[in-house]
C-alpha cells in the first residue's frame, strides 16, 4: 500500500469522466488514446474517430517526464506520421534520466495550438494539501518558480472559489480558472489522488484543455474508489518490469492479510535475503550494504503479518529457485533473518520454509548455499529447532540463532565469517 | 476522570476500550497486566459491533468476565474511567471508528492497529485528534507498552518475551520508532544494555502516522522518570528532521540516542520500494544518511550502522549510572502466567487421559477418514452405501457382493406402505403439525421386538439352534414346548401360496453369490416344518435377512468370529432395518407435507369405551 503513479492517459480519462461532477461547464472531452504493444490500431481508429480528423500530439506513457526534452514527443502530426512515430519508437530501448526501459505505451490526443500556457498542482502533507498555480506553465515553471501561487488547505477545512480567486493575478479567466482548480480540488479529494499537476493547461475559446498531466494515487483507497477508477492499472516505474517470479510473490501479497514482497536486484548475486518485518528487512540490507556487499546483494523482501504455512512456503521456494540457478564457484548465502516477532508464529511461518528447503536439498548442496537464521517471538525455540535439526538432517550448514544475538549479528557471520 | 499529566499517555491504573473482537491479543494485555501485578485489568471493555454480552477470559490461573458492547458510544458511558482505545477495526473501517472514538470527551488516546488506511483518512485522524489536544498512535502498528502499567495489544509478543525483556517493571529508557517489528527488538536490545525500557510506541511505518516520533520523545522529555531517550527512525519523510529543529531548540535535553534505518537506499535501485510505505526518500534530505548525519550534528548520539544502535544506548546509560542520574532497577517477584492448555498439550509438556475412543472415523484432517480411509478414495473406488456401511460399521473394506448385499436389504426394507407402524405413526406426527426430524423419530420409535425388531432375534435364534446341532424337528418342538414362536417365521399376509418376493430376491442374490448358505438351508428346512402345519408361518424378510447376513459373514473371509458374535450380542442387523426404514418414512412425511395433510383425529367409533364403573 503506498502512492503509485498512474498514466497520464488514466489521469485524463478520469479528468474528462468526473470533473464535470464538479464542474458543470468543463468540456474538455477526454479525446485520448493509449497505444500499448498489442494495440490495434485500426480499433483504435475506429473507437476514435476524431484521429482522422485531427492534428495529433504523440508521446510515450509510461510514469516517466521531459519528454520533450528527450525528443520524444511529436506535435501536429498526421495519423500517418504518428503511425510512423509508432513503428520507430514502439518496443525500442531508451535511456531516461540513467535508467534503461523499453518504450511501450503512447498517448495519443489531439494537437491544441495555444497561445497561454498555465500550471497547476495539487500535493499533500501531513497538515493538508497545497494548491499551485501560475499563470507561467510548461517547462519554464521551474525556473519562475518564485511566480507560483500557493495555497495551503488544511485537511479539516475545504476552500471556496472566492478563496481562490481573491489569490489569482486579476484576469478575465480568473473567475473560470478559480472555479476550475476547486473543482480540480474536490476532485483530487474525492478520486484518492495524492499528487496531481497539469502542466500546463491552456484555454482555448474559453475552454479549458489539459494538456500534459502527472498523478499518483494512493492505491489503498481502492476499496473506496474502485468503482471509479475503472480498469486501473498501477504500472510498474520505466525500466522496471517484474519478473514471473516477483509478479507470483505479488499475487500471494494480494491475496492474504499477512505481507509478501520481493524485488529481485541482481539475480547473480551471491546474497539472499528472506528477512521478516517491514522495519528489519531495511536494517538487514543496510547492513549488508555497510559491508560493502551491495553489489552482491541479490534481492530485498519480506515477509510480515503473520504469513500462513502455505505463503511462506511458495515465498521460500521461488527465493530458493531463483537463487539455484546459476553456479557460483563461491557459493552463495541465505539469510532467514528477524526481529522478535510480536504475534508472527515462528514455528508455524519456519514450518514453510522447511518444507520448501526440503524441496530443495539437492540444489542447495550443488549450489554450495550457506544458510543463516537469527528470529525471535513466538514459538520461536520450536522454529529455530526446526532449523537446526533440518540442517542436519539435509547435510546443509544452517547456523541457528535466537534473540539473545544481535539482529544482524548473523550478516557478517555469513559474509566475512566473522 | 483521573488527572494525569499530558506526558503520561498509559499508567498502572490505565483502563483501555478493545474494538474488535481479537480474543488473543485480549489475553495478552490481561496477561501482561498479570505479570505487572497490575490490581485491576486494563481492558475497561471490549467492543464488537456485531454481539454485545460478556467475554471470559484469564487473570492469571483465575477466569473474569468483560463486558462486551455494540458501540463505543454506549462503552464510554458506561466506563468514563476508559481514556484508551486500541483499535483492532480493518483498514476499511478504522476512519469511522477512530474519528467516533476521538468525539468521545472521555477517550484520549487510540492506537491504530490497521495496515492500508489512506492516507487522507490517516491525515484527518491526526489533524483532529491534534486538534483535539489527543493523541493517535498509528496506523500500521503494533502499538507500544509502558513497561509495568500497560500493553497495547499485542506488542511485545510472548509472556516469556515480555519476562526476558524485563517489560513488567519500568526502567529509565523512553523509546521511539516508526517499525512496529522493531519496537520488540528495541526492548531486548535496550533491556541488554541499560535498566530497561519505561516506554516504547511504534508509531507505524505509514507516510502519515498520527503522531510524530517527536510527539514522543517531547513526552518522555517532559517525564521525570525518563532519564534518557532512544529512536529509531527511518528514510523517507521529515519525521526526523522535527527532532533535529527541537535539538537545535534546546527543547530535548536528555540524551537521545538515534538511528535512521535505509542506508542502503543508495545502493540500490530508485524504484525499490520497502516493506513501509512511508520508506522511501524522494528528496536527498530524506535519505537515512543525511538524516543521521543531521541529527549527530544536533547533539543525537548516533552509532555508525545499527550494529553499534546497543552499544550507544550502553555508553549513555553507563554515563548516567556513573553520574548518579538513573539506578538499576530492584527485580520484582514476577507471577507466572500459567500455560495455555493448547499450547502445552502441542508442545508435550503435559497429557491427560481422553475420556471418548474413536476408532471408526477421524475428521482433524484436510479430509474426513471412514476407518482409515479418506473420502475422495471411499468415492473413487465406487463404495457406494453398503461399503461405507462396511467401512463405519464394521471397519472393513467390504467385497463388491457383500456391500451390494448390504444395499439389496437397504432397498428392500426401505418401505412396506403406509399402513405399517413406522410409517403410520411418522404420517400421524407429520399430520399434527411436527417437522421432519420429530415425525421421523416417532416414526423409527416403532421398531422393536413386534415390528421390524426381529432381524437380530431371528439371527440369534437360528445361530442357536444350528450350532447346538438340533435338528429342524427339534428346533421346532422346542420352541413349541417353550410357547414361543420361532423369529423370522410367519407373516401376516404371506404365505406359501402368495410368496413374499421380497424373500425370494435375497435367496436368489445369496445363492448365485455366497460361497455356502448352511444357516438359510437350515432355515428354508424348517420353514418347510412350519409352512407344513400353517401355510403363513414362512421364512419372514426379517428372519431371511438375519440369517442371510450371518450366512455371508461365516462365508466372506474379511469377517471373523468375533465380528460374527459382536454382531449378535449388539444388535447391529435391527440397524439395518432402521437405516432402510428411514428412507421410506421420510418419504411418507414428504408426501403428507407436499399434501397439506391435516391434523388426524381418530374416529371414536373406531374405538370401544370400557371403562371401569365405580
Amino acid at each position: 500500500m503506498a502512492q503509485r503513479g498512474i498514466r497520464e492517459f488514466d489521469a485524463k480519462r478520469l479528468l474528462a469522466r468526473f470533473l464535470p461532477e464538479y464542474l458543470d461547464d468543463f468540456d474538455y472531452g477526454g479525446e485520448i488514446a493509449l497505444i500499448g504493444p498489442e494495440t490495434d490500431l485500426e480499433r483504435t481508429v475506429s473507437d476514435n474517430p476524431w484521429i482522422l480528423e485531427k492534428r495529433l500530439v504523440v508521446k510515450p506513457d509510461q510514469l516517466f517526464g521531459k519528454r520533450g526534452v528527450h525528443g520524444l514527443v511529436l506535435l501536429n502530426a498526421s495519423w500517418d506520421e504518428v503511425r510512423e512515430y509508432l513503428s520507430k519508437n514502439m518496443n525500442r530501448e531508451v535511456t531516461i534520466g540513467g535508467v534503461r526501459g523499453v518504450l511501450d505505451h503512447f498517448l495519443v490526443e489531439p494537437y491544441v495550438p495555444h497561445e497561454n500556457e498555465l500550471y497547476v498542482a495539487i500535493s499533500s502533507d501531513r497538515d493538508g494539501d497545497t494548491i499551485y498555480f501560475s499563470t507561467q506553465g510548461g517547462v519554464c515553471v521551474e525556473e519562475n518558480w518564485d511566480k507560483v501561487i500557493q495555497m495551503h488547505v488544511d485537511i479539516l477545512d475545504g476552500i471556496n472559489v472566492a478563496d481562490i480567486k481573491s489569490k489569482l493575478p486579476a484576469s478575465p479567466d480568473a473567475e473560470r480558472v478559480a472555479r476550475f482548480i476547486e473543482a480540480l480540488f474536490r476532485f483530487y479529494v474525492d478520486l484518492g489522488f495524492v499528487y496531481l499537476e497539469i502542466n500546463p493547461f491552456t484555454i482555448v475559446e474559453g475552454k479549458i484543455i489539459p494538456l500534459d498531466m502527472v498523478a499518483k494515487l494512493d492505491d489503498a483507497e481502492e476499496f473506496w474508489c474502485r468503482k471509479k477508477w475503472g480498469d486501473l492499472v498501477f504500472p510498474e516505474p520505466f525500466g522496471r518490469s517484474l519478473t514471473p517470479e516477483e509478479l507470483f510473490i505479488k499475487e500471494i501479497d494480494a491475496k492474504t492479510g499477512a505481507s509478501l514482497k520481493l524485488t529481485i536486484l541482481n539475480p547473480k548475486g551471491r546474497v539472499w535475503t528472506m528477512v521478516a518485518g517491514g522495519g528489519a528487512s531495511v536494517i538487514y540490507t543496510d547492513t549488508i550494504c555497510d559491508l560493502g556487499f551491495a553489489g552482491e546483494l541479490a534481492n530485498y523482501g519480506e515477509y510480515s503479518g503473520d504469513p500462513s504455512t502455505e505463503d511462506t512456503y511458495h515465498y521460500t521456494k521461488t527465493i530458493l529457485d531463483l537463487m539455484t540457478r546459476e553456479k557460483d564457484p563461491r557459493g552463495k548465502v541465505l539469510l532467514i533473518g528477524g526481529a522478535i516477532a510480536n504475534f508472527t508464529d515462528v514455528a508455524s511461518t519456519f514450518k514453510g520454509v522447511v518444507m520448501a528447503l526440503r524441496e530443495y536439498r539437492d540444489r542447495l548442496r550443488e549450489n554450495n548455499v550457506r544458510i543463516f537464521v537469527r528470529r525471535g517471538g513466538p514459538n520461536y525455540e520450536e522454529g529455530l529447532r526446526m532449523m537446526r535439526e533440518l540442517g542436519i538432517e539435509l547435510g546443509i550448514p544452517i547456523e541457528v540463532y535466537g534473540p539473545e544475538t544481535h539482529m544482524t549479528r548473523i550478516v557478517p557471520l555469513a559474509l566475512r565469517g566473522e | 476522570m483521573n488527572s494525569r499529566p499530558d506526558y503520561i499517555l498509559f499508567d498502572r491504573n490505565t483502563k483501555a476500550f478493545v474494538y474488535g473482537y481479537q480474543v488473543n491479543a485480549i489475553q495478552r494485555m490481561l496477561d501482561f497486566d498479570y505479570v505487572c501485578q497490575r490490581e485491576t485489568p486494563s481492558i475497561a471493555a471490549i467492543i464488537n459491533p456485531s454481539r454485545s454480552g460478556i467475554h471470559k477470559a484469564f487473570w492469571g490461573t483465575k477466569e473474569i468476565l468483560l463486558p462486551m458492547y455494540r458501540t463505543i458510544a454506549e462503552a464510554a458511558e458506561k466506563h468514563s474511567d476508559a481514556d484508551v482505545m486500541v483499535n483492532f477495526a480493518s483498514q476499511r473501517s478504522a476512519f469511522d471508528t477512530t474519528l467516533e472514538a476521538l468525539r468521545e470527551s472521555t477517550i484520549r488516546t487510540v492506537a491504530i492497529i490497521a495496515e492500508g488506511v489512506p492516507e487522507r483518512h490517516a491525515r484527518i485522524i491526526g489533524a483532529t485528534a491534534r486538534r483535539a489536544g489527543k493523541v493517535i498512535i498509528g496506523p500500521a502498528t503494533v502499538g507500544g507498552l509502558t513497561a509495568g502499567a500497560f500493553r497495547i495489544g499485542n506488542t511485545a509478543g510472548t509472556i516469556e518475551n515480555i519476562i526476558a525483556c524485563k517489560l513488567y517493571r519500568p526502567g529509565c529508557v523512553g523509546f521511539v520508532s516508526k517499525s512496529g517489528g522493531m519496537l520488540n527488538e528495541a526492548f531486548n536490545i535496550i533491556s541488554r544494555n541499560s535498566n530497561g525500557v519505561y516506554e516504547g510506541i511504534a508509531i507505524g511505518g505509514d507516510r502519515y502516522p498520527g503522531s510524530s516520533m517527536l510527539d514522543h520523545i517531547l513526552r518522555y522529555e517532559a517525564n521525570p522518570d525518563i532519564a534518557m531517550i532512544a529512536c529509531l527512525g527511518e528514510l523517507g519523510g521529515e519525521d526526523e528532521y522535527r527532532i533535529v529543529d527541537a535539538l537545535n531548540e534546546g527543547r530535548i535535553t536528555k540524551p537521545l540516542v538515534a538511528w535512521v534505518t535505509g542506508t542502503c537506499a543508495p545502493f540500490l535501485p530508485a524504484s525499490v520500494q520497502f516493506g513501509h510505505a512511508g520508506a522511501k526518500a524522494d528528496t536527498a534530505k530524506e535519505t537515512a544518511q543525511e538524516k543521521n548525519r543531521a541529527l549527530k550534528e544536533a547533539g543525537a548520539y548516533v552509532p555508525e550502522s545499527f550494529d553499534g544502535y546497543g552499544d550507544e544506548i550502553r555508553k549513555v546509560y553507563e554515563t548516567l549510572l556513573a553520574e548518579g542520574k538513573v539506578r538499576e532497577v530492584v527485580e520484582p517477584q514476577v507471577p507466572s502466567i500459567p500455560v495455555d492448555y493448547s499450547k502445552a498439550l502441542s508442545t508435550g509438556m503435559i497429557r491427560r487421559p481422553t475420556t471418548f475412543i474413536c476408532t471408526i472415523s477421524d475428521d482433524r484432517g484436510e479430509e474426513v477418514l471412514y476407518a482409515g480411509i479418506p473420502l475422495s478414495d471411499v468415492l473413487e473406488r465406487n463404495m457406494g452405501i453398503g461399503g461405507v456401511i462396511g467401512l463405519l460399521w464394521f471397519k472393513k473394506v467390504l467385497p463388491d457382493y457383500a456391500a451390494r448385499f448390504i444395499e439389496l436389504v437397504l432397498q428392500i426394507v426401505a418401505d412396506h406402505g403406509p399402513s405399517v407402524s413406522a410409517a403410520h405413526n411418522a404420517i400421524v406426527a407429520s399430520c399434527a403439525g411436527k417437522d421432519l426430524i420429530s415425525s421421523l423419530a416417532s416414526g423409527l420409535l416403532t421398531i422393536g421386538p413386534r415390528f421390524g425388531g426381529a432381524i437380530d432375534d431371528a439371527a440369534r435364534e437360528f445361530k442357536r439352534a444350528y450350532d447346538s446341532g438340533l435338528t429342524p424337528e427339534q428346533f421346532v418342538n422346542e420352541m413349541k414346548r417353550k410357547g414361543v414362536n420361532i423369529p423370522g417365521i410367519g407373516h401376516r399376509i404371506k404365505s406359501v401360496k402368495n410368496p413374499d418376493k421380497r424373500v425370494q430376491l435375497l435367496i436368489e442374490y445369496a445363492k448365485r453369490h455366497f460361497a455356502r448358505t448352511d444357516l438359510l438351508n437350515y432355515a428354508l428346512q424348517v420353514e418347510a416344518i412350519t409352512t407344513a402345519k400353517k401355510g403363513n408361518l414362512i421364512l419372514n424378510v426379517d428372519g431371511c435377512i438375519g440369517i442371510l447376513f450371518l450366512d455371508l459373514m461365516a462365508s466372506c473371509p474379511v469377517f471373523t468370529q468375533q465380528d460374527i458374535d459382536d454382531v449378535l450380542k449388539h444388535g447391529y442387523l435391527n440397524g439395518l432395518f432402521a437405516l432402510g426404514r428411514t428412507i421410506g418414512i421420510i418419504g411418507h412425511i414428504l408426501d403428507q407435507k407436499r399434501l397439506g395433510a391435516r391434523l388426524y383425529r381418530h374416529p371414536s367409533e373406531d374405538i370401544a369405551f370400557m371403562l371401569p364403573e365405580h
